[in-house]
């Protein structure tokens, strides 16, 4: 117990990183999953090729190596500092996840029935407007509850950026292990309990939005 | 692209290659693991005993949901330090079992799938026969709920692939390993990530249409697609 109030306060110092590169990732994967999802289902081949490739890219290969990759290789390769590593984590986990999701977007977009584009169409919209109006809201309640389930991963995702020398929650952790070998076991508990706090919320919402999702999509 | 070095591509490829036997072999063993593990979670759930089920329902959900690098971390170097326990793992075991238990969580998940996937009417129809529990086990559920879960566990053998390089962190001499200890001697990280990525998506890739292919002519055969409902989180 002493040695759970001497670690918590310790451990709390890398909450903030963990959160903003979450955040970070969560927008640009939301983003880069919209973006390449629509680009899939584009009438430009080039566009639905070039996105084919990126998606395979990112998902063929592990989070890891694109981290790393990303954070030693690409500064070597094109002269470029990517900012900070915080931009090389967050762009990282925000491609990697980005490349996943693009296929619920697609498959969300695809699974919204014909019907409904039909009667859209039948009503004299626009391509702009079938889209807006009718296939993303009913597209978009089918995406939310796979898009919690990935915000979690994202959140465990974010473990891996302690990798290249960002002081979050894990990074923390492993300075006080290093200090105090025998507490190992404490820390590294408390890491978990710390980051399932932090999944707690998306995990309910997660299911809130299962039954959200439920309703209000034309069926059949 | 002014760092580019073939001579250095041609220098450390056959020393990543040498990594490859490693990283394949501990992705096959945490594999098994994790299909062998996962029974265990699932004959747990079926005890009907509604606080036990409760308590392993919040476990898996807590494994599930931390870091697998953590949890890496946690069997690596927590281990020795336990009272009672005090010895310690080498890398490869630690690496299974830390890797192996997370994912057992998601392969069980997906084995509940393949059995909730199985109608009603054919639990019915075995009590109607008056089937014994094993006969009803292995000539009506199973054969009905196994076919269905292939391409889930198929997929979850490239996200386990995808993943073994987390072990490298604890010291698990696999491809990425090899890579970074490279890139640290010679100050040049840039071809062997890029070898690394390369024979990711290699191996990854082909399993993937193949599972894929598998998927559709599985869809096709038994025409069960509710079965395959999205197991949770089935993702990494």
């Amino acid at each position: 117990m002493q040695a759970i109030i001497e670690i918590f306060p310790d451990l709390t110092k890398g909450l903030t990183i963990t959160i903003t590169v979450l955040i970070g990732a969560a927008f640009f994967g939301y983003l880069f999953a919209f973006i390449a999802g629509l680009c899939r289902m584009s009438s430009n081949m080039f566009l639905r090729k070039f996105t084919g490739f990126y998606v395979e890219i990112f998902r063929g290969t592990s989070l890891i190596v694109q981290l790393f990759w990303l954070y030693y290789a690409i500064p070597m390769l094109f002269g470029i500092e990517l900012g900070s590593n915080w931009w090389a984590g967050v762009i990282a986990i925000s491609l990697n996840y980005g490349a996943y999701m693009s296929e619920i977007v697609r498959g969300s977009i695809l699974a919204v029935t014909k019907g409904q584009s039909e009667a859209a169409t039948a009503l004299n919209m626009s391509r702009y407007q079938r889209m807006r109006f009718v296939i993303l809201p009913q597209a978009i309640r089918m995406m939310l509850p796979e898009f919690g389930n990935y915000s979690i991963q994202m959140l465990k995702a974010t473990s891996l950026v302690s990798l290249i020398g960002m002081e979050d929650i894990l990074y923390h952790g492993n300075i006080i292990r290093s200090t105090n070998l025998s507490q190992a076991p404490t820390v590294y508990l408390l890491v978990l309990v710390f980051y399932f706090i932090l999944a707690l919320p998306l995990i309910f919402l997660t299911r809130k939005m299962e039954s959200f999702s439920k309703k209000g999509v034309a069926s059949g | 692209m002014n760092n580019w070095s073939w001579d250095v591509f041609a220098d450390a490829f056959p020393k990543i290659i040498d990594g490859l036997g490693i990283t394949l072999g501990l992705t096959i063993v945490c594999y098994a693991f994790a299909l062998v593990f996962g029974f265990f979670w699932l004959f747990i759930k079926m005890i009907p005993l509604k606080p036990l089920r409760l308590l392993v329902t919040w476990i898996m959900e807590f494994i599930r949901s931390t870091p697998p690098l953590v949890q890496l971390f946690f069997i690596y170097f927590a281990w020795p330090m336990v009272p009672v326990v005090g010895f310690a793992l080498n890398e490869f075991t630690s690496a299974v079992l830390g890797l192996g238990i997370h994912f057992s969580t998601y392969i069980a998940e997906v084995y509940r799938s393949g059995i909730e996937g199985v109608g009603k009417g054919q639990w019915e129809a075995a009590k109607a026969l008056n089937f014994s529990k094993r006969r009803k086990w292995t000539k009506i559920i199973l054969p009905q709920a196994i076919p269905p879960t292939i391409p889930m566990l198929g997929n979850y053998l490239i996200i386990m692939f995808k993943e073994v390089p987390l072990a490298s962190t604890i010291g698990v001499v696999g491809i990425l390993h090899i890579a970074n200890s490279y890139g640290a001697q010679n100050w040049t990280y840039l071809e062997p990530l890029t070898i690394v990525a390369i024979l990711f998506l290699v191996l990854s890739y082909p399993s993937a249409i193949i599972i894929n292919r598998i998927e559709k002519k599985m869809n096709r055969r038994f025409d069960k697609k509710e079965v395959l409902t999205r197991s949770k989180g089935a993702t990494a």
